[in-house]
């Protein structure tokens, strides 16, 4: 799979979820963030982009807190996006 | 490509859609030993059905006697006598076997001491033909929906069901008698198009409430299964009944709950009014959901709506203490912050009736067969679910009621499947000869097309005029410029223009394919909802106000009917209302009021 492809496939699992609020969030990070990201960054939100909403937002609203310090920083940032 | 290169799939059924209604639907073709192919654009339990939070109704009567005619007629007084009697009975009466079937199935529902499924009150749910309130709603938490998709999902892995992930079904196969032989589909991880050629197809592909500019809707929901139906000759019924909630935040769309207005928060427009004062003196900001909704619209088509559009008002706790804010409202603050962009401590936060539920659909029998212009079911075709129109919803959706249907109707329409094979009343037959001609037709068109306008913006447009012209309050004069209007963005959508050609992950392509399913869909809701020139449920009309003669707006003499809405020329029909229930009386039309 080529790097479109691969962004692609990102794409459709950020933008095509359960709950509208993490259509929003994890699109908006990838059109603005994502780019931005270290190799390590990057494949830790693959990572958590492929957990299910309810357990993703609560980790995005602070309420629960990821084991692995990569995640910590990507999530840190995705934390930080604003949606207008 | 040529329609010789389309390579065939053969099932005995295949179900589009993996949310709870085609989940449900998949254990009983599993379980019965079928042949049994799920479609779904997304992993199952990434399904919508996950956003149902409130819970499932059924009269247990595990906390205070109840009874599933009681049920019955709290759904047909919400549904504001439009929905049909026999499917509202139907449902109303199997909702305590499903509803504890799902509990076998693994479901962790909340808990009464003796271990009995907990029931809580909800809106609208009554004992004694609408006396007092009573306790009917079981939940898993706030995560019900979830909780459902997971049991739901399990059980099928279990029964060996086939799920096809991430493909995108496009049309529906029918032969020359009319009878449907299965559908089209898209895998978007190589692009190839391939057709699943099969006994019975069940449609659950959910709602389309994308059509809307706020809407609470995932972005997957773009009633796909509409649009194919449509394509496919069959009519959309009740299209112009959709559910709204007051306050989304302005272009989100992400829901702010009732519960603010409740800790004092104010609405205002751009001269700051609280204009509530005006439209309900007493209740103000705490009026009903229409009365806000109503107000809040008016506000905005009288020129006192902000921003730089005038299209949204504020909602303003700013006057609230902090620390209130921070302790009884910390997800609302966190919300305005993260889909705002402002500190609700701070500023006001813009918000707009948002929509939330589709009434309307494709038509069916309460056995979960789709039935045609002359009420006979299309032979080979069920669906269930939000894409359904049984009608159990009618006119407005009683809260809780949606994950009902679905279990529901997702087993009835996998045992009408069963019975329907074991009669010989459907079978595998050949597949037409051009049956992949107009599929490709649209493909290559997409391929080919240059100089088109844009998806995104074609969309937009789209959802923009639905938001404006047909929206939660409605006006005489917008529906009709909005008929002229939609037509007008179905003509820019048939030359919409990709960049991206290629066939491996190709998300333009998809997102177009799904703006194809949004045009149907526009045009069946503004189409019917201008026709109608009565208020019921959630269709409320300027020019058709309260009177004695028509208490609510509503004229039964004239409009107690279902709309049928028919793609080729764009037109209606009528069809009566079913007053029969299976066994017990007619409730018969009276006044909704709560």
């Amino acid at each position: 799979m080529d790097d479109r492809e691969k962004l692609n496939r990102l794409r459709w699992r950020c933008t095509r979820r359960a709950m509208l609020e993490m259509d929003l969030l994890l699109g908006e990070f990838l059109e603005r963030v994502y780019p931005t990201l270290s190799p390590a960054q990057a494949d830790a939100f693959v990572t958590m982009a492929d957990m299910e909403d309810l357990e993703l937002w609560p980790l995005v609203n602070g309420n629960r807190e990821p084991d692995d310090p990569v995640q910590a920083e990507v999530l840190a940032l995705l934390r930080n996006v604003r949606v207008k | 490509m040529s329609k010789l290169s389309v390579p065939v799939r053969k099932f005995d059924a295949v179900i589009v859609g993996a949310g709870g209604s085609g989940l449900r639907a998949a254990i009983q073709l599993s379980e019965a030993g079928l042949k049994t192919a799920v479609l779904s654009k997304v992993f199952p339990t990434r399904s919508h059905t996950v956003a149902a939070q409130g819970g499932v109704s059924a009269s247990l009567g595990n906390s205070e006697e109840d009874h599933w005619h009681w049920h019955m007629y709290d759904t047909v007084k919400g549904s504001d006598w439009l929905g049909d009697q026999d499917a509202i009975e139907y449902m109303c009466r199997k909702a305590p076997e499903v509803v504890v079937e799902l509990e076998h199935f693994g479901m962790p529902f909340d808990r009464t001491d003796e271990g009995k499924i907990y029931q809580r009150p909800f809106g609208g749910h009554m004992s004694n033909f609408g006396e007092k309130p009573v306790r009917r709603a079981c939940a898993a938490a706030d995560r019900t929906g979830h909780a459902m998709l997971h049991a739901l999902y399990q059980r099928n892995v279990r029964a060996n069901t086939q799920f096809f992930v991430e493909w995108m079904a496009l049309d529906l196969i029918r032969d020359q008698s009319g009878q449907v032989l299965g559908v089209i589909a898209l895998e978007m991880e190589t692009g190839e198009v391939v057709a699943f050629h099969s006994k019975a197809t069940v449609f659950a592909t959910g709602g389309a409430g994308r059509i809307y500019y706020s809407s609470t809707n995932a972005f997957i929901n773009t009633g796909d299964g509409l649009g194919m139906a449509a394509r496919a000759g069959i009519a959309l019924e009740d299209m112009e009944f959709w559910q709204f909630h007051p306050t989304g935040v302005a272009g989100a769309g992400v829901l702010i709950t009732e519960g603010v207005r409740g800790e004092g928060g104010i609405l205002r427009n751009s001269t700051n009014e609280r204009f509530m004062e005006r439209y309900a003196p007493n209740a103000k900001d705490l009026a009903s959901r229409d009365v806000v909704s109503r107000a809040m619209v008016t506000e905005i088509n009288e020129g006192r709506g902000c921003g730089p559009n005038k299209d949204f008002v504020l909602l303003d706790i700013t006057h609230l203490d902090p620390a209130t804010i921070m302790k009884r409202l910390p997800g609302i603050r966190e919300i305005s912050i993260q889909f705002a962009g402002i500190d609700p401590i701070k500023a006001p936060i813009p918000v707009v009736p948002t929509c939330h539920y589709q009434m309307g659909g494709v038509p069916t029998n309460y056995k979960g067969q789709v039935v045609g212009d002359d009420g006979a079911p299309v032979r080979g075709f069920y669906a269930a679910g939000e894409v359904a129109c049984a009608s159990v919803h009618g006119a407005n959706r009683l809260g809780t009621n949606s994950l009902l249907d679905l279990l529901v109707f997702g087993k009835a329409s996998g045992d009408t499947v069963i019975d329907d094979l074991r009669s010989g009343e459907i079978g595998l037959r050949d597949l037409p000869a051009d049956f992949a001609d107009r599929t490709l037709a649209r493909l290559n068109r997409l391929n080919t097309q240059t100089g088109g306008a844009s998806v995104n913006e074609c969309r937009l447009e789209l959802q923009r005029t639905m938001q404006k012209h047909c929206g939660v309050f409605r006006f005489k004069d917008m529906l009709v410029e909005g008929v002229a209007k939609i037509v007008e963005v179905e003509k820019a959508a048939a030359h919409t223009e990709i960049k991206d050609k290629s066939q491996v992950w190709n998300t333009a392509r998809v997102e177009a394919l799904e703006l194809d399913n949004l045009v149907e869909v526009a045009k069946a809701t503004m189409v019917s909802a201008e026709a109608r020139k009565e208020s019921r449920g959630a269709h409320v009309r300027d020019d058709a106000p309260d009177t004695p003669a028509n208490p609510n707006g509503r004229d039964d003499v004239n409009w107690h009917k279902h709309t049928l809405w028919h793609r080729e020329g764009n037109r209606l029909s009528y069809k009566p209302v079913i007053m029969k229930p299976l066994s017990v009386e007619t409730i018969a039309l009276k006044t909704r009021s709560y």
